[in-house]
């Protein structure tokens, strides 16, 4: 993976960059001491790193505004960052670049229970906006296993889901509206507290645009009351191929589980190791869940372990109490925690459709031999949401790159099945270059047409999600205003 | 113009002289008149792919809606988000086709707790208005992969692409139906009582408020779907629950329950009547509010009240309505009304500048010659 390359009339431009920047900011809030600028080098994929020329933090969109004006103006790259938890190196600046942070931008601005909205600022972490309501009987939906750290604005750029995106829908689906700045300054309304916002979806278009459309400032979610009960159930079997077909037969039965979540052997152990949640000794484990009152959570259990039973499950266990749930899920939510214990590991995110769960498996655990690294996979199972986590040695010279090259073979893999490269992490720099396995030249140009649209300079995070072959001659003429 | 394969239809537009009108079923007329060859999309049709284990279907765009819900039946599955039959509203005839549901953006009742037909969306084949076939998406639960186009043209009725092939994703039939019934409560408190459903755990899934039920009277209306025994304890609760505001009535015949959203979906109460209409997106609780603000209004609630459906006399004035929904913030597009009203009245509403200039310069990358139903929009 390569970045292109900094270029010197902007680097030789810091000194008035920054100047500029310490008139329209308070001293704290700009960023330039090398030291300093470490914090930002990177986020959740570290393998790649490279502290920015300068970052900045502002709190209000007013101050956002007046950044990106003066970025705009001078011709120097902007890469947004929330809590730079991204897996695909979204927030990965370039050494020419300004990040901008809007971490300290996480208030609360408004709750409307009648309305079922909250409206907040878009540096306020994801768990945090479930926190500010949920005395009140609500939750925001969408749940990534980062949401303790993860930010809001990050969450709407890679349009991220969570474990139980099954029955709730990812982020987009809970998104009503945004202020968002463009490059050049401009501060935008879409959307509001209304379910349909008028005219084009554009709200469509920006959640998932990885922060190369706009800078998203502020957020209008909805929030659901939150259900009366909740219950997993754990079941395991002796194969992933079997695990699969279970699968496939919950959901064809027409009973909707909230999540269902599967781990195979290697990821059972690390987590085993690392939570000790007490998880059965066995090649392929599932999680689901499922949400009501008590005998409706038992009726839709009943039938989930009737479909079960026809797969001669090793073991189906129950949770009979909040604190036997809460271990259900323990092993699961600390699984990435648990893998990076043991070994550096590099997440995949491809999507397949759920009836070649059992044939991308076998062929995962075919090339994990072949390249001999090894993988553990734990996922979303229900919408087909793989996550690989391949192992690698980081000290070992060549592993990165042979780990690459396998999860090139893996996404390319999926793509072939009918799936594609990403389904919540984004593509950020780390699945760029795949990008032509999915799409054809015209299909690159409708998206990077969208991107001429909203920042014509190709200033913010250009370096990303498009292949460069692809997005060259638009960034070569990115140039400065003034 | 009917073509055939998704080649012919990308010669054809790439070969167009003038202006086209493009059209599905031809059941959905709204927008500004728009001027230009018929371009059809019927030659494209059929269902190219069902997984009902994995709930998704792939289908040409020119698909008939029937042939569409007839796989579905015979599944036991359905297209959750409910899109409505507007035919009786519009006055049109025709076969809606699944493309124009999409590009349209068509959501019913259920809307308000499974999402729009664009949540649904898993991915889109189009043709632009230079005559590029352009895919986006997959048919894939979860996809992430590039800017999402799948949204961007789903309701942009044909102005930014001609649909070729869609792809969604279907829900199992959920069993029982249940719905709770008041008649007599005035607006503001109909949509607390929704707003209250609402906000409990019971899963509604339509909240809706008729001003003239079919007998005349206020009806609130709340389903609740399900097995028949989490149906019946629901119910049950929100009744309960709801006891402070008004005495609800249960109805759990499936022939009655189902033509009481038919009822709601489609907007019958407004079929044959005179006088415009104008569909409404505010958020619930300023509802009751907005349609105050309307001389000789009769509206139909949806969404618990954030979808308006609103029956004015013909020629009422745009700027009474639009004005009143700004004041609290939303839209309103002018649904039905002749095509002389539809030729000197902006039919969807009017963006702020900084929107409408992003929405030109879209439709200037898309459709540079403008000639995909050019200024329908407008
Ligand atoms: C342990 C772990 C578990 C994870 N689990 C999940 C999971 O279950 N599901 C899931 O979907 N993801 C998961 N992720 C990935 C990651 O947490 C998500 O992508 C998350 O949404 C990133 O949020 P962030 O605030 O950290 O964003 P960052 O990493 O800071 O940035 C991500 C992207 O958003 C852009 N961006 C940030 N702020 C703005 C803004 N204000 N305006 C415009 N663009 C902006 C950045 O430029 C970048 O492209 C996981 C990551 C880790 C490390």
């Amino acid at each position: 993976m390569e970045m292109p390359a900094p270029r010197p009339e902007r680097l030789a431009k810091k000194e008035t960059l920054i100047t500029r920047l310490r008139e329209v900011l308070p001293e704290d809030a700009v960023i330039h001491h090398e030291a300093e600028l470490r914090a930002y080098e990177c986020d959740a994929l570290s393998a790649y790193r490279c502290p920015p020329m300068a970052a900045v933090l502002p709190s209000s969109t007013q101050e956002v505004s007046h950044i990106l004006r003066i970025c705009h103006d001078l011709g120097i790259p902007v890469v947004p960052r929330g809590a730079g938890t991204s897996l695909a190196g979204g927030a990965l600046p370039t050494a020419d670049s300004v990040i901008l942070g809007v971490a300290r931008m996480n208030a609360v601005l408004d709750t409307d229970y009648d309305n079922r909205v909250i409206r907040v600022q878009s540096g306020r972490t994801n768990l945090s906006v479930t926190g500010a309501v949920e005395e009140d009987g609500f939750f925001y939906a969408p749940d990534p296993s980062s949401q303790l750290a993860c930010a809001i604005s990050g969450n709407i750029a890679m349009n991220s889901g969570g474990a139980h995106c099954l029955k709730y829908g990812v982020t987009t689906n809970n998104l009503l509206g945004v202020t968002m700045v463009e490059m050049d300054g401009t501060v935008v309304e879409i959307g509001g507290a209304h379910l349909d916002a008028a005219g084009y979806d554009l709200l469509g278009l920006i959640c998932g645009s990885e922060g190369q459309l706009g800078v998203v400032t502020e957020a209008t979610l909805r929030i659901l009351p939150k259900p009366e009960g909740a219950r997993p159930v754990l079941m395991a079997f002796d194969s992933n191929e079997v695990a699969g077909a279970c699968v496939s037969d919950i959901i064809k039965a027409g009973v909707l589980p909230v999540a269902i979540e599967f781990m195979d052997r290697p990821c059972i152990r690390a987590c085993e190791d690392f939570a000790k949640a007490g998880y059965p000794d066995c090649e392929a484990l599932l999680i689901v869940e499922v949400e009501g009152s008590e005998a409706e959570i038992d009726e839709q259990l009943g039938l989930i372990k009737q479909i079960a039973r026809n797969h001669d499950p090793l073991e189906l266990r129950e949770a009979k109490d909040a604190d036997e749930a809460g271990r259900i899920w323990l092993g699961r939510k600390s699984a990435f925690g648990a893998m990076g214990q043991i070994n550096d590991y590099m997440c995949l995110d491809g999507t397949i459709p759920v009836s070649s769960l059992p044939h991308v498996l076998k062929r995962i655990s075919e090339m994990s031999k072949d390249y001999g690294l090894g993988v553990a996979n734990v996922f979303h199972a229900g919408d087909g949401n793989m996550h690989p986590l391949i192992l690698y040695n980081a000290n070992t010279p060549g592993d990165l790159e042979k780990c690459e090259a396998f999860g090139a073979d893996i996404l390319k893999l999926c793509v072939e099945v009918g799936g594609c490269l990403t389904g919540e992490h984004g593509v950020g720099i780390e699945k760029r270059d795949l990008m032509w396995h999915q799409y054809e030249a015209a299909d690159m140009e409708a998206q990077m047409a969208v991107k001429d649209v909203f920042d014509p300079a190709w200033l913010l995070n250009p370096a990303k999600v498009f292949p460069l072959d692809a997005s060259e001659t638009r960034r070569a003429t990115a140039v400065a205003a003034e | 113009m009917r073509p055939t394969t998704e080649a012919e239809l990308a010669q054809t537009i790439a070969a167009a002289q003038g202006p086209l009108r493009i059209r599905g079923g031809g059941t959905r007329d709204v927008g500004r008149p728009v001027a230009g060859d018929i371009l059809e999309t019927g030659g494209l049709s059929g269902i190219t792919l069902y997984e009902p284990g994995a709930l998704t279907m792939v289908a040409q765009a020119g698909t008939p809606l029937a042939e569409i819900k007839a796989a579905l039946d015979a599944e036991n599955q359905r297209l959750a988000f409910e899109p409505g039959d507007w035919r009786g509203l519009l006055g049109t005839d025709g076969r809606p086709t699944i493309g124009g549901v999409i590009a349209a953006n068509v959501s019913g009742p259920r809307r308000i707790q499974v999402g729009a037909a664009r949540d649904f969306m898993l991915g889109v084949r189009f043709v632009d208005g230079a005559g590029n076939i352009i895919k986006n998406g997959g048919r894939v639960m979860k996809n992430v992969t590039g800017y999402d186009l799948v949204k961007l043209l789903c309701g942009s009725w044909g102005t930014l692409g001609v649909l070729t092939e869609v792809s969604f994703k279907v829900l199992p039939n959920s069993g029982a139906t249940g719905v709770l019934l008041c008649e007599g409560l005035g607006d503001a408190d109909a949509v607390r009582a929704l707003s209250k459903a609402l906000g409990s755990p019971y899963e509604v899934t339509g909240a809706a408020h008729l001003q003239k039920g079919m007998d005349g009277a206020p009806v609130t209306m709340i389903r609740l779907e399900g097995s028949e025994a989490s149906v019946a304890y629901r119910t049950d609760a929100l009744r309960t629950l709801l006891a402070d505001i008004g005495d609800f009535t249960i109805e759990t015949e499936p022939e009655h329950t189902a033509a009481g959203w038919r009822y709601i979906r489609d907007v019958e109460p407004f079929h044959d009547r005179d006088g415009d209409v104008w569909r409404v997106s505010v958020k619930p609780g300023d509802a009751p509010g907005v349609v105050a603000q309307v001389k000789g209004a009769e509206a139909v609630y949806d969404w618990g009240g954030g979808l308006i459906w609103m029956l004015v006399p013909e020629r009422q004035k745009a700027e009474t309505i639009r004005s009143a929904v700004e004041g609290v913030g939303g839209h309103a597009t002018l649904f039905r009304a002749s095509e002389e009203t539809r030729k000197s009245v902006p039919v969807f509403q009017p963006q702020p500048a900084a929107l409408a200039r992003i929405e030109s310069d879209l439709r200037a990358k898309f459709d540079p010659r403008s000639i995909l139903n050019a200024g329908l929009m407008g």
